[in-house]
């Protein structure tokens, strides 16, 4: 579903990706972890079609992202570090805005789906600035499911929940996966990214270090090759 | 070597969602700023401190004060426009909004086309108040259809290259600062043309006396029109 294959990418001549090449299968949940500064954010941006690779190539459901870009966004739905929502509009004028913009025609049936996918229907009609970081990010995952995307990519969910409502964001995260979707997760935490994923890999230095089933691999084992690789 | 910006002619949306999209981004930021009032009230508090500055601080007699008030307008109009401006982009950045737009399958000129529309109507009601207010204060009739269109077309160039380039201030650590800088010699030209136009109408000069000076400001408008909706797809992209 997601095809990356030589990419690299620098800012200022400091090299951030170098010559990464990842596959995730249709369906797939896969967890990209690594130290900060180590490229998982750009990458997740370059596949988001927001920057583009200096060399190499990204293709999303065999679309290549340097020539379908508007085709790849129509599949992709982003939670991103920051919740892209307006404080001073409310949960409902929050997707009915980005549902103009996906075109989707059945908005207000899938507002109200989406709503209650991340249990804020009761909250529709409060505006988004008096809500928690919890709310926020909940409505900011039904802002990226709107328009029934294939592939889904999540930048850190996790950062500043407290233990109930990443308990909640985890159940979002599974019922998504678990309708099809192909899913990307950045994320610090290896328990996350173990507990909730098919795959893992860990990049290092604007490499991927690692690859592999979860299936594969306890938490120690998992949390002792990581660190072998950080520290190596 | 690749181009500078993914290629945005894949499956662009037909011109019926492309307005549908510039009016949901305009219903969007009217929405905001009725809830807010924060940006329309600032314009209004700064024009209103400019033109009691000016009209306290020059302490004209009558026949001067009336060579000098359509200079003043447009000094008025030219500052508060250029505060309104700044925050055109600044506000979706820092919220990080502007994302969600450039994550969505839209033509993103429709974007530009969008902010612009708004921006437009956020300076235009602030005309609509301050004109009055200068016809109280310095007793000039401000009412004439031609030098209101001239009004409305000065300051649709204005605000058309300044939402254009705040694009580009926004990117920048010092955009506040950025923009005057980029956009007063930019601008230079459809200014310098809408003042003359607007004292030759107030004076009750004929066509033929400020026709020329009426074209530049078209033109320079339908120019800048072209040049945003051609270039605006590289400077939003990072």
């Amino acid at each position: 579903m997601i095809n990356i294959k030589s990419v690299s990418k620098s800012f200022d001549m400091k090299p951030v990706l170098r010559d990464i090449t990842l596959d995730i299968a249709p369906g797939e949940f896969t967890a990209l972890v690594g130290p900060n500064g180590s490229g998982k954010t750009t990458l997740l941006r370059i596949i988001a079609t927001l920057l583009r690779p200096n060399t190499g190539q990204v293709t999303v459901a065999g679309l290549n992202l340097d020539t379908r870009a508007h085709a790849v966004r129509q599949l992709l739905g982003v939670v991103a570090h920051q919740t892209l929502l307006y404080d001073n509009l409310t949960a409902h004028e929050n997707l009915l805005f980005y549902a103009r913009l996906y075109n989707i025609s059945d908005y207000a049936e899938r507002i109200s789906m989406v709503l209650n996918k991340v249990d804020l229907t009761d909250w529709k009609d409060t505006l988004v600035r008096t809500f928690s970081h919890g709310m926020q990010q909940r409505l900011s995952i039904a802002r990226a499911i709107l328009h029934k995307p294939r592939v889904i990519l999540f930048d850190e969910p996790h950062t500043g929940l407290d233990q109930k409502a990443s308990i909640r964001l985890d159940e979002i995260l599974q019922s998504t996966a678990a309708s099809g979707n192909t899913v990307l997760m950045i994320t610090h935490d290896l328990k996350h990214a173990l507990s909730l994923s098919d795959k893992v890999a860990v990049l290092h230095k604007g490499q991927i270090a690692y690859h592999g089933r979860t299936t594969d691999l306890s938490i120690d084992a998992f949390a002792n090759q990581y660190h072998e690789i950080i520290n190596a | 070597m690749k181009s500078l910006t993914h290629n945005s002619n894949d499956h662009l949306p037909k011109t019926g969602q492309y307005w549908r999209v510039v009016k949901t981004i305009v219903w969007k930021d009217l929405n905001i700023e009725i809830r807010q009032k924060t940006l329309v009230s600032a314009l209004l508090i700064f024009s209103f401190m400019v033109t009691l500055i000016f009209t306290f601080a020059l302490e004209l007699d009558k026949s001067t004060r009336e060579n000098v008030a359509i200079g003043v307008l447009w000094v008025t109009f030219v500052f508060s426009s250029t505060l309104g401006l700044n925050q055109t982009f600044a506000y979706e950045k820092d919220r990080g909004s502007l994302e969600g737009m450039l994550l969505s399958p839209i033509d993103y000129t429709a974007i530009f086309i969008g902010k612009f529309i708004s921006t437009y109507i956020f300076v235009v009601i602030v005309e609509i108040i301050v004109i009055p207010m200068f016809y109280i204060l310095y007793g000039i009739p401000l009412f004439s259809p031609v030098f209101l269109l001239i009004v409305l077309l000065g300051s649709f160039g204005y605000t058309l290259v300044g939402t254009l380039l705040a694009t580009i201030a926004m990117r920048t650590r010092a955009r506040e600062i950025m923009l005057p800088i980029l956009l007063f010699p930019v601008s230079m030209p459809i200014v310098i043309a809408a003042v003359q136009c607007s004292n030759a109408i107030i004076s009750g000069a004929n066509w033929g006396q400020f026709s020329s000076a009426f074209n530049i400001v078209v033109v320079y408008d339908i120019i800048f029109l072209g040049v945003a909706i051609m270039t605006f797809d590289y400077l939003i992209q990072e």
